[in-house]
Order: C-alpha cells, then sequence, then structure tokens
C-alpha cells in the first residue's frame, strides 16, 4: 500500500511536472532575445519590496517616464503603502490637475438659441483619493501624433502583461544597442533587441545622473531601470506582500491539517488493513 | 441512495424531521457508514471527491467576484483592476478563481484518465460515465466563456477564434456565429451572454454532477481491480473509512492550489490578459489555456479539405473538418462503453490495454504540447499524427484490433481474497 502511495504520488507529480512544462512552452514562443535574469526584492516565496527602492523608482517614474506614460490604476492615496506619509502623497497630488468626477451646471445654449443648461466636469487640483490622471487631456490620435506614431502603453500593469514582467522591463530599459551595420532602421526607431522586432520608437530613456537620488545613491542607468521596474511591479501587484504573508500561513496550517489528516486516515483504516494480512 | 440507509437516531428533533423527509438517511446512505465503497480504491480515487471541491470552491468565489465585477466592454477591464486593489481580498478571490479553474480540469482530467485505465465506464456504469463526459464539455464552455470576461487581450481574440469555429457549419454557418455575437463582431452584447452564461452553467453542472452521484450510488464505485462487490467483507463504509481519505487528499490538494494562488498565481494564465482587448490588435499568437491544448491542436491538425477526386468539388471543406475533428475527440468518449469490447474492466488484468493506455496518455501530451506552439515546422505534421492516432485508439484499436489479439486473463475471486487461481 506504502509504496504504491509514493509509485502514485511520484507519478502524479510527473504529469503535473509535464503540464507545467507545457505552460513554459507556451510563453517562449517569440523570436525577440531572452530577457536577463534577475534577482528581485519581491520574487521567491518571502519577496517582499525594498522599500528604498520603491520610492526611488517612483522618483524615476516621475521625473523620466510620466513625461508618456501613464499609470492610470494607481491612486495618489497608494503612495502611502511604499512609504510615503500622507502629507507627502497629498503634496505629490496637487502636483497635477485632474477633471473632477463631480459636475456643476452651466447656462448655455442649444442649437434653437434657446436657454440650456450643460454639464460641466472642472479641472481641478488632484487630492488622494484620485487616481493619477492619464492623459486624459489628449485624445489617443494626439499622442500618436506627438510620439512618432507609437502609443506609450499604460504602465500600471506592465509588469504583468508582458512574458516574464519584470525581468523584461529591465531588459528593455538597460538594453538599448546601436543597431547591427546592414540592419535598416526606421527613420526615428531605435535598436532594441529584447523588443519584438527589434525596433521601438521609444529612444533610450535612461542615461547615468538623470535623476537625483535624495538617498545619495549613485543614479546609474543600471540603478534607474531597477529601482523603476521594483516601483512598476508594486504598481501591477500592490498586494503582493499581503498575499506571500497569507501565502505561508495557509501553507503551514495545510501542512499541518495534511499530516494529521494522514495519520487520522492511518488511524481508521488500521483495523481493516490488519484483517488484510 | 437513502433505501440501503438504517440511519437511527435518538435525537427527537432529527426524528421528527426524518420522519416528514428522510434527508438523514439519505446523507446516510449517500456519504455515511451506511453507503457501502470497495474496500480497496486506491489514491486514484480521491479525484471524484476533490472535483466536487473544485466546483464548490469556483461557485462560491464566482459569486463574490459578481457582486463587484461589470460585465460591459468599457468597464470590464477596470472592474477586474478595482477587485484586485480594492475589493478587501478580492486579490484573493479573483486568484482562486482563476487558478481554481486550472485545478478544477487537473483533477478532472486524472479522474477522467483514472476511468480509463480501470474500466469504470463499463456496464453497468455507461450512464455515469456519459454524465461524465457531459460535464467535461460544459465545464469547457463554462471555462472559456469565464476566461472571456475580464475583456483583456486574450479574452477578446480568444473568443474571436472559438465562436468564428460555428462559421465553419454548412449553409448557415455565418449566420450561427452573428447569432452568438449578437451582433457583427464580438462586441458588449457577446460579453453581456457570456457573462449570463458563465454564471447559470456551473448551476448546470452542479445539476448533473447530483446525477453523476445519482448513477454512481445504483452500483456503486468500481474499484482497482475491476471485479464486482461480491459480499460485504468487500466492502467498508464510505464514513469513515472514505471520508477521512477524503479529507487527506483534499489537504493534498489545497497544498498545491494554494502554492499557485499565494506564490505563483499568473503562471497558468497569458500575459496578454492583462492589455485590455482591442480588436484592432490581433496578438502575436493566440493561445487557450493550457487546459484546452490538446483540443485546439486536434482543431488545427486538420489542414486538408475532403473532396472527389479529380474535381474541385469540396464535399467537407479543412475548417469543418478540424471542428468536427473536435468535437468529435468528445464524441468518441462518449461512445466509449460501446467501443471497448473487453468484459474485463481493470487494465491490471489487460496487459496489452495498459500500454496502449499508456501510450493514449502520452499521445494527450504531445498534443497539448503541439497546441502550445506555432504552427510551423513539425508542429502540424506532430499534431496530425497525434490526432490520427486519437481516434486510431478510439475507433479502431480499441473495437476492431483488440479483440483478436487480446487473451482472457483470469480475474481474481473476489475483493477480499485478491488472489487470482
Amino acid at each position: 500500500m506504502k509504496k504504491f502511495f509514493m509509485k502514485t504520488l511520484a507519478s502524479a507529480a510527473t504529469s503535473f511536472a509535464v503540464v507545467l512544462g507545457l505552460s513554459v512552452s507556451v510563453f517562449a514562443a517569440d523570436a525577440e532575445k531572452a530577457p536577463k535574469e534577475v534577482n528581485w526584492s519581491f520574487s521567491g516565496f518571502f519577496g517582499t519590496y525594498d522599500r528604498a527602492a520603491l520610492q526611488r523608482g517612483f522618483q524615476v517614474y516621475e521625473e523620466v517616464c510620466a513625461a508618456c506614460h501613464g499609470i492610470r490604476y494607481i491612486a495618489f492615496r497608494n503612495l502611502t503603502e511604499i512609504g510615503f506619509s500622507e502629507e507627502e502623497a497629498k503634496a505629490i497630488a496637487e502636483k497635477y490637475e485632474t477633471v473632477s468626477p463631480q459636475y456643476y451646471w452651466e447656462d448655455t445654449e442649444d442649437f434653437d438659441g434657446n436657454p440650456a443648461k450643460a454639464k460641466v466636469y472642472p479641472v481641478v487640483t488632484a487630492g488622494l483619493s484620485d487616481k493619477f490622471p492619464a492623459k486624459q487631456f489628449e485624445t489617443e490620435a494626439q499622442i500618436r501624433d506627438g510620439n512618432g506614431g507609437a502609443l506609450p502603453p499604460d504602465l500600471s500593469l506592465i509588469t504583468k502583461a508582458r512574458h516574464h514582467g519584470p525581468d523584461y522591463v529591465y531588459s528593455l530599459l538597460t538594453g538599448y544597442e546601436d543597431a547591427p551595420s546592414g540592419m535598416e532602421m526606421v527613420p526615428g526607431m531605435s535598436y532594441n533587441p529584447y523588443f519584438g522586432g527589434s525596433q521601438i520608437a521609444m529612444a533610450n530613456p535612461l542615461f547615468e545622473d538623470q535623476v537625483e537620488y535624495a538617498d545619495g545613491t549613485k543614479a546609474t542607468a543600471d540603478q534607474m531601470a531597477k529601482d523603476v521596474v521594483t516601483f512598476l511591479m508594486w504598481a501591477a501587484e500592490p498586494k503582493l506582500e499581503e498575499r506571500h504573508q497569507m501565502g505561508y500561513k495557509v501553507m503551514i496550517f495545510m501542512l499541518v491539517f495534511t499530516i494529521l489528516m494522514y495519520f487520522s486516515n492511518r488511524r481508521v483504516w488500521a483495523d481493516v488493513k490488519k484483517k488484510k494480512d | 441512495m437513502a433505501g440501503n440507509s438504517n440511519f437511527q437516531s435518538n435525537n427527537k428533533v432529527v426524528n421528527w424531521i426524518e420522519e416528514r423527509m428522510p434527508i438523514f438517511s439519505l446523507i446516510d446512505g449517500s456519504l455515511g457508514a451506511s453507503y457501502p465503497a470497495p474496500k480497496n480504491l486506491n489514491y486514484w480515487w480521491n479525484f471524484g471527491s476533490l472535483a466536487g471541491l473544485a466546483l464548490v470552491i469556483q461557485i462560491v468565489t464566482g459569486i463574490v467576484l459578481v457582486m463587484h465585477y461589470t460585465p460591459n466592454t468599457e468597464l470590464a477591464f477596470d472592474s477586474v483592476e478595482h477587485i484586485m486593489r480594492d475589493v478587501n481580498y478580492g486579490w484573493l478571490l479573483r486568484y482562486v478563481h482563476a487558478n481554481g479553474a486550472s485545478m478544477f480540469f487537473i483533477v478532472v482530467y486524472i479522474h477522467i484518465f483514472r476511468g480509463l485505465y480501470f474500466g469504470s465506464y463499463k456496464a453497468p456504469r455507461e450512464l455515469l460515465w456519459i454524465l461524465g463526459v457531459v460535464i467535461l464539455i460544459l465545464m469547457m464552455a463554462t471555462a472559456f466563456m469565464g476566461y472571456v470576461l475580464p475583456w483583456g487581450q486574450m479574452s477578446f481574440w480568444g473568443a474571436k477564434v472559438i465562436t468564428n469555429l460555428f462559421s465553419a457549419v454548412p449553409v448557415v454557418g455565418d449566420s450561427l456565429v452573428q447569432w452568438l455575437w449578437g451582433g457583427f463582431a464580438v462586441d458588449n452584447p457577446t460579453l453581456q451572454r457570456f457573462f449570463s452564461l458563465h454564471y447559470l452553467l456551473p448551476f448546470v453542472i452542479a445539476g448533473v454532477v447530483i446525477l453523476h452521484i445519482w448513477a454512481l450510488h445504483k452500483h456503486g464505485s468500481n474499484n482497482p481491480l475491476g471485479i464486482d462487490v461480491k459480499s460485504p467483507q468487500d466492502t467498508v463504509g464510505f464514513h469513515p473509512y472514505y471520508t477521512a481519505k477524503d479529507l487527506f487528499g483534499i489537504g493534498v490538494f489545497i497544498l498545491v492550489f494554494a502554492y499557485f494562488v499565494f506564490f505563483n498565481p499568473n503562471y497558468l494564465g497569458h500575459a496578454d490578459n492583462y492589455i485590455p482587448a482591442n480588436p484592432l490588435l490581433t496578438p502575436a499568437s493566440i493561445v487557450p489555456e493550457w487546459y484546452f491544448l490538446p483540443f485546439y491542436a486536434i482543431l488545427r491538425s486538420i489542414t486538408f479539405s475532403i473532396s472527389i477526386p479529380f474535381t474541385d468539388i469540396v464535399l467537407i471543406d479543412a475548417k469543418l473538418l478540424g471542428v468536427l475533428a473536435m468535437f468529435g475527440s468528445l464524441a468518441v468518449l462518449i461512445a466509449l462503453p460501446w467501443l471497448d469490447r473487453s468484459p474485463v474492466r481493470s487494465s491490471r488484468f489487460r496487459p496489452m490495454y495498459r500500454w496502449f493506455f499508456w501510450i493514449l496518455v502520452i499521445d494527450s501530451f504531445i498534443l497539448g504540447y503541439v497546441g502550445a506552439q506555432k504552427p510551423e515546422g513539425i508542429m502540424p505534421t506532430l499534431g496530425l499524427i497525434g490526432t490520427a492516432y486519437y481516434f486510431f485508439h478510439f475507433l479502431v484499436l480499441l473495437p476492431f484490433i483488440m479483440p483478436k489479439y487480446e487473451k482472457d486473463t483470469k480475474l481474481p475471486e473476489s475483493i477480499s481474497n485478491p488472489v487470482i487461481k
């Protein structure tokens, strides 16, 4: 019985592994260069976000990325989760303008010149409860027009919306090279082997000492890339720490439960097994 | 079910209810000490109760998710992010529900292959088996429609590819697809009807599960020896023996489940589904969830049409043939009890079938692998061979070849005396 169980477990594990191997191969279909592997603070069973890296990453986002990219799922109040105080978060919010969800009625005229009322959503200073305003004052066409036809994606979910998310974004940010000789580049495009098709509309965004870190960390391009990826991973998966913490509580509880169930099951069956022998 | 219960109680309230509605003897006769189960069931028999648990988990988490989800193309993606970020434990609910679908399929596929190995589909359990296949088909429909609801890129393009299959139906194909869509493209009406059906079907599944269990309880579980229960010595009461064993199985199951939910929640999903649906931008490759990959491989394996030789008349075009093959791969399972002619149930006493069983398992994995790859290089050929073998197994090997070569083997006398004389 015991032997069969072990055999069973082994074959179940094997078939499970095959299923998993299968889904890995699903992700490995594209032809661009495989991303560099980085040992992130948030990876692994006990992964947490490096608070200092989060704040530095936010600074990089705000001073570099935000010129073109939004993070529309993040509210200013969320910044208190990465170590900013409420006052600091509020001060950051007040640098932004957003369209108020509350409207007022304005006197106007309809097409026939009769007096009418119009709903007006005023543009107001952002507060803690507001989300980071997307480029909502511009249309998609206007944005594309200002970016050589490209549409800079919102970054709220970018580290989950790409295969090997954080590694991919880091590799992309640090992977700019001169185009190989003989490769014909579309005007305005940059060469980046980590990007599908190797030609990307975004110019190399990160240069040494582009930002001045308040904590004195040297702002190399590599450091800024790592910091902003950490921040973007938090933006995509803000509950990661809560999830990991609950996870090992659940695993420990279930492990104890399962061991108890294993022995109680053996105890229940003891008389039947004895009769058999 | 209730008929075989000798339930008795000293509790007056219990007896009052039992007199008017014999629910306690029903439970006792279904899951209690009065339900006799073969005493030699191995751990492969745990997967039935696990499938039931997985269904319950999906329904419970699904009902709560609906309280926060909005089935509208403009709002669906944002409402999922709202669940992930702002709803208390919303991330937990969604990750349990999304990974729960994968867990449900893993458990059900193991349950099905257990049935194949030990001949659980044979008389008198044909209807039990067929109801199981019906549950599988309902699960596939439910999972497909559920995957559309977040309205990400893979949701949208998956919906488009799968609904387009119906355009292969001769004459009415295009009208049929428009009817499914509720318009001329996959759009808001499609999303809303998928939402409605995704909520309905799990309860239909629950209904068929009740029939499945009802049919099971008429003749009881099959067992690893595949021989009938001959005397009470061959059985033990379901409770406490199998309730205890199932609880242990549930513990192991939840450990695996929890690993994915808490430590690798997006591993079984596709990154593209975190990009909002864009009808103007086709993803680099459209790949279904892992549990559909073998069927997807069968669908794509047929790239030739059947036509009358030396003419241009096409009888069945490649697309329709692929769709027929895909649905056919499920239909052969329904016919299986009559395709397999051997009266012996368990593979333990069918050495030849045992080989073919494992080849079928490998074939299913190969099809799954092919389904995940782009149809380039060797893949289409491999898919075609895999598909051909799948149907060869069920339509040629089992009914025509095996009966000729399979030798009669002796079966053990009884479960309590499993010695072959």
